[in-house]
């Protein structure tokens, strides 16, 4: 695969060093001309300095036959441009966009970026995980992250313990789909009721996960 | 008509000092508090200091219920995001972005976004002027501006 990182810095550099590892065809792109001298000692002919959301260096550096533009310079704007442009120019197959503030997530796949990843999000959730007794726990984003499956511990002071089934998420659009009780599972039905210790699946619209967060928190 | 300016540099702030003296309600916003003092003490719009690409400060100078967006910020990029945002999110109806390049403004004008490009405007207008040896903009705007002593 062709691949075209935008943004020098510690991401960009390690990600470049990576993926030429794996005999990738790699570019990197750096703006800044002493940190381009820095990354281009290290890494040679790879690193080509200039701005990445200008048309012009866009073509020179091969745009139009990348199978993957990744922009992960510190700026969400200059990573929304770099992305979009090379969509409209280059009709590249896939960019992938680094995102600082984890709310500008939604935003970038409104506008047509195929996927972000948010270094912010990734350890909130990671921290979540350690911490979260009764919490809501992502598992995984489908969709483009429009729809998610989260993974709930039902504690001893759950509101919704020994609750139905039937009576919960009557106004979230969102399913369970799974029990984990033990080492075995449950496959739900409306009678089902829920367990202390229990840890419960569910899918779910990614905009509705605080309501579910509301619904099974500890009182 | 209620109006959010991003960016107090020049153009911003001469624009949103001819707006409020238009009557409208002016909002400006900007990353340094020392901007602001390119508005005259006779402003009596709102100031905010943030990062206009973010949603809370756009939200802070009342973009929900704002009928113009104007983005006029140094940074294209800035200018372009920004501009996204106040049009798909907030759905403000009059969005314009001031981009330095000609190609994104050409580009982002494709995808409905007003965009005002000063660079082709101006080598433009030069150009004209060397074919015909005459200045093409009808209207002194420097004088018009000037005469309302903001």
């Amino acid at each position: 695969m062709y691949i075209i990182i935008v943004g020098g810095g510690n991401i960009g550099y390690y990600l470049a060093k990576t993926l030429s590892g794996e005999r990738h065809e790699v570019l990197l792109l750096e703006k800044d001309r002493a940190r381009y001298r820095t990354v281009s000692e290290e890494l040679g002919e790879i690193v080509m300095q200039g701005d990445g959301c200008e048309v012009a260096l866009q073509a020179q550096a091969g745009f139009g036959r990348a199978d993957a533009v990744v922009a992960v310079t510190g700026s969400d704007d200059d990573n929304l441009v770099v992305c979009q442009m090379a969509k409209m120019e280059h009709n590249v197959p896939r960019t992938i966009s680094r995102v600082n503030d984890p709310r500008n997530e939604k935003l970038f796949h409104e506008l047509g970026i195929d996927a972000t990843v948010s270094s912010t999000k990734i350890i909130f959730n990671l921290l979540e995980q350690e911490v979260g007794g009764g919490e809501v726990i992502p598992l995984a984003a489908l969709k483009r992250g429009n729809i998610e499956i989260v993974e709930i511990q039902i504690s001893p002071k759950s509101p919704v313990a020994g609750a139905e089934i039937r009576t919960l998420l009557t106004e979230q659009n969102a399913l369970i789909v799974a029990v984990l009780r033990g080492d075995k599972y449950v496959l739900p039905s409306g009678d089902t009721t829920l367990e202390v210790g229990d840890c419960v699946i569910v899918l779910v619209d990614a905009d509705q996960e605080h309501s579910l967060r509301d619904l099974f928190a500890e009182a | 008509m209620n109006i959010i300016v991003l960016g107090c540099g020049r153009l911003g702030s001469t624009f949103a000092r001819l707006m409020h003296h238009d009557g409208h309600n002016v909002t400006v916003i900007d990353l340094q508090s020392e901007a602001f003092r390119r508005l005259d003490t006779k402003f009596r719009g709102n100031r905010i200091v943030g990062n206009g690409i973010d949603e809370d400060v756009l939200k802070r100078a009342g973009i929900e219920t704002a009928d113009v967006f104007i983005a006029a910020t140094q940074g294209d990029n800035r200018n372009i995001m920004a501009a996204q945002i106040a049009q798909r999110v907030f759905k403000v109806e009059k969005v314009l972005a001031r981009i330095f390049d000609p190609v994104r403004a050409d580009r982002y004008r494709q995808l409905g976004i007003i965009t005002l490009c000063t660079t082709t405007i101006a080598s433009g207008l030069m150009r004209d002027f060397v074919e015909t040896g005459e200045w093409g903009l009808k209207k002194d705007y420097s004088a018009e501006y000037l005469q309302l002593n903001l």
